[in-house]
């Protein structure tokens, strides 16, 4: 374990200067997180806020509430704002910038400056979205063509500002890699280092390779809306499949650059909770490796029906059933770390322990997925909609929430509420299960996704998923509130509340502006819990 | 309703099996995950701050028995799909053969014998049916969830799609894939006849709207003609704006079109805009409706008109 830094200088907490340009002219590493936290926080909320609406207008099979248009624009915002703003810049901009520098005992990242520019290019990305509102966009997420290039909204512009917070994504991924390298204190060797690190390197890794194809896709699209450039019209022999190969070519490892950090944390949260070391750390942390090599190759399987060749298809199942298995091995780790455990169900424990529930289900209904004659049937239906969700709420959101209520005393050197952290996080699990679980069935029965209008006979489950989205909703308000009340006025934190024996610990809550008094000097691993001193 | 839906083709109880098999093997999954989750977080509760806890790092064995298992299981799943699907892609020598157009926000079906149908497919009990399908604007996706098949149309290139009807009766058509403001209203019905009914349907006579139909009032009929041969999808009753105009309160009344021209909503000028939509287009909409022409007959045309005429 890691020597205790000795106090020697004034101890100066970096939240000490004021003013707004000491944030936006700020080049530390945790302030830096700070201005994504608040950012992606307020997109997750603004998207959600668009979630709730959709859910409402979906609570009668009429378009009562909304036009068809106007619902198609929501769920166009809903989904776009969630994935660029919130979940794929997410835990890795937030929580990696704060972390990454602090738990491999490092003064900052590698390039400060860089790491403050990657911050306004995403605001500069946010800014163009915002003027893009004007005329929303129709398309999907997925901004398919031909219609994506032939509806009259906006699709410019929208595009655009997520071609511009690829950049963002880029120089954060080139950022983290060579800090992870390069910057690591004496004697935290690759093997001795914490599994959130690992798990952002192999994020990063994703975020540098698969981030420009986005960006070239994106902008082959607005060539040919604004030049009528024929890559995807097939009247001009270009080829609207091509685009899907594109998008998924970036979206698939997208998928695993949104819930690798959370596997991250869940692997920090678990053993600290449990009072145990990680259970087959190597596995773990390879099997993160394994999956962001592996994500590269399973694109296709979003386009078994697009009309890709048979053998295309049979390739990508196979490979798709490949990534199953590095996923399984953490979900079993991660349960038998807790064996013969000293189990605190503290609220980010209760997060850690939701995610590994519901992750398993958003993993195990991939199978359906990805089994070919499976995914013929239920492609496109609410089954696609409930196994994403359940990935990425249960999945990432539970990380997000997890990571929030754990590290929030080592940030802000405060507590929060405890009591009202774990109702707000028993609504969650049950709002976000009522709303979800009941579209599997739906799918399975054959309701499409993205209808406004739907028959008659799903108006029961319809119905019970919007009750479930008002829980859920209510639950976030009430977790939101507990958090900034304890900004406001919580108790002040002590260095460690949990006893953990990770390096950001062993320095004052909240950190010194430069980190570590002397840079610490690792002697063991991050996880020797119950180990015989 | 079951949690699997109804069984309507040779296909479907195929992906049902594996559907099927996937659903017990993530069961006993789930269960083992949530039961040993529950119970550590049960059993292994702290008592005491002081707790001691044993340095466990891993355990080589059940690192590979949980790596291996799982990897037999997903290989066996993953023939399965493979197997099923190779049925689903390869039509019989025999099928009939139907071309599908989808465009935005219908299907048009165009049979050997030269009929034509909207929203409606008419299919042979027992007899493979081929769709071989394209699209003119963009993507669609056919699918039948009775059937449990579903091909996207794809802009530039047919694509194809077979099944054997397996029971008499009516099954929902829905687009699957997103294609715009009137998705959720690109629906149609698969019509799966009798032999004897078939025969009967090929030979003109429509085999669903027998003496019954014909007896109908024009305005009633018209009712029928808007909700089946997929009117809906864009031109509202109520007023509301969908891709359209609404048919409410127009009929006398004059509309403004797209040059600046006015025209009085009569007889003759909702016939040409059934049979020639981009002769006059109504200002604020999109000229994207396409011709009816020889898919409704006069008396359908004029059975509209009629109920047109009651939407006050």
């Amino acid at each position: 374990m890691a020597n205790h830094t000795i106090a020697h200088n004034v101890y100066v907490p970096f939240l000490e200067k004021k003013g707004i340009l000491s944030w936006i002219l700020s080049t530390d590493h945790k302030r830096i997180g700070i201005m994504y936290l608040i950012s992606i926080s307020f997109f997750f909320l603004v998207a959600g806020v668009f979630a709730l609406l959709l859910r409402y207008e979906l609570l009668t099979p009429a378009s009562d509430f909304v036009q068809p248009h106007t619902y198609n624009v929501l769920f166009t915002l809903h989904g776009s704002i969630m994935v660029f703003f919130f979940i794929v810049p997410g835990l890795a901009a937030s929580f990696g910038n704060f972390l990454i520098p602090l738990m491999i005992g490092a003064p900052d990242v590698a390039f400060p400056k860089l790491n403050l520019g990657s911050y306004w290019i995403y605001l500069l990305g946010t800014v163009i979205v915002l003027i893009a509102l004007a005329k929303p966009a129709d398309t999907g997420w997925t901004f398919y063509t031909p219609y994506s290039a032939t509806t009259d909204t906006d699709v410019v512009l929208i595009t655009f500002g997520v071609f511009v917070l690829g950049f963002s994504s880029i120089l954060t991924g080139l950022n983290f890699i060579v800090t992870i390298h390069k910057m690591r204190a004496p004697g935290m060797t690759w093997h001795r280092l914490p599994l959130f690190i690992w798990a952002s390197y192999a994020t990063a890794v994703l975020q540098l390779l698969a981030t420009p194809v986005v960006g070239i896709t994106l902008l082959l699209l607005i060539t040919e809306r604004t030049l009528g450039v024929g890559f995807f019209d097939p009247a001009k022999g270009g080829d609207p499949v091509l685009f899907q190969n594109f998008f998924w070519f970036y979206s698939h490892p997208a998928v695993y650059i949104m819930i690798i950090p959370a596997m991250g944390v869940i692997s920090e949260i678990i053993p600290v909770f449990a009072r145990k070391p990680i259970f087959g750390y190597k596995a773990i942390a390879y099997s993160s490796l394994g999956i962001a090599f592996i994500s590269f190759l399973v694109w296709a399987h979003h386009m078994f029906t697009s009309g890709i060749s048979d053998l295309a298809a049979t390739i990508f199942s196979f490979l798709t059933f490949l990534v199953a298995i590095p996923t399984a091995i953490k979900v079993f780790n991660w349960t038998a770390t807790l064996y013969k455990g000293s189990i605190h169900l503290h609220s980010a424990m209760l997060y850690a322990l939701a995610f590994v529930f519901l992750f398993t289900i958003g993993g195990l209904t991939g199978l359906f997925l990805g089994a070919l004659a499976a995914d013929i049937h239920l492609h496109d239906t609410y089954f696609v909609v409930a196994h994403m969700h359940y990935v990425m709420i249960g999945g990432t959101v539970m990380g997000f929430f997890g990571a929030l209520h754990f590290w929030y005393p080592k940030w802000f050197g405060r507590m929060f509420n405890e009591t009202v952290a774990k109702i707000a996080w028993f609504l969650i699990f049950i709002g976000f299960n009522v709303t979800f679980f009941p579209q599997f069935f739906m799918g399975i029965q054959g309701m499409p996704r993205r209808y406004a209008t739907y028959p008659a006979e799903f108006e029961s489950l319809m119905a019970l998923s919007t009750y479930g989205s008002w829980i859920l909703g209510l639950g976030i308000f009430i977790m939101t509130i507990n958090l900034i009340a304890g900004l406001i006025n919580g108790e002040k934190a002590p260095q460690n509340p949990y006893g953990s024996l990770s390096l950001e610990w062993q320095v004052p809550s909240p950190p010194p502006l430069e980190n570590f008094e002397e840079i610490p000097h690792v002697t063991d691993w991050t996880y020797g819990y119950g180990k015989k001193k | 309703m079951t949690w699997i839906p109804e069984v309507a083709s040779n296909l479907a109880s195929k992906v049902d099996g594996l559907l099927i098999l996937i659903t017990l093997l993530s069961l006993v999954f789930f269960i083992l995950i949530t039961v040993v989750l529950v119970y550590f977080a049960i059993k292994y509760r702290r008592k005491r701050e002081d707790e001691e806890t044993p340095y466990i790092t891993g355990n080589e064995p059940l690192e590979i028995i949980w790596t291996v298992i799982p990897s037999i299981l997903l290989i066996i799943l993953f023939v399965y799909g493979y197997v099923v699907f190779k049925d689903m892609r390869t039509p019989p020598e025999d099928a009939l053969e139907v071309t599908v157009e989808g465009k935005q926000w219908l299907w048009t079906f165009d049979y050997y014998n030269g009929k034509k149908t909207i929203n409606e497919l008419y299919v042979q009990h027992n007899r493979p049916v081929r769709l071989v399908m394209e699209a003119p604007d963009v993507l669609h996706s056919f699918f039948v969830p009775a059937f449990r098949v579903k091909q996207d149309l794809v802009p530039g290139r047919y694509t194809q799609l077979w099944f054997t009807p397996t029971k008499i009766g009516t099954f929902d058509i829905f687009c699957a894939e997103y294609c715009g403001t009137g998705h959720s209203a690109m629906l149609g019905k698969v019509i799966v006849l009798s032999p004897e009914a078939y025969e009967i349907w090929e030979k003109g006579v429509k085999a669903d709207e027998g003496a019954g139909v014909a007896s109908l009032p024009p305005a009633e009929l018209g009712e029928k003609i808007y909700k089946e041969k997929g009117c809906n999808a864009c031109h509202s009753v109520d007023g509301s704006v969908l891709v359209g105009p609404s048919f409410k309160g127009i009929f006398g009344h004059a509309a403004v079109m797209q040059d600046g021209s006015s025209v009085n909503v009569d007889e003759n000028y909702i016939k040409q805009s059934i049979i020639e939509p981009q002769a006059h287009v109504v200002k604020g909409f999109q000229p994207v409706m396409p011709s009816f022409k020889g898919i409704l007959s006069d008396e359908e045309v004029t059975a509209l008109v009629a109920y047109i005429k009651t939407l006050k």
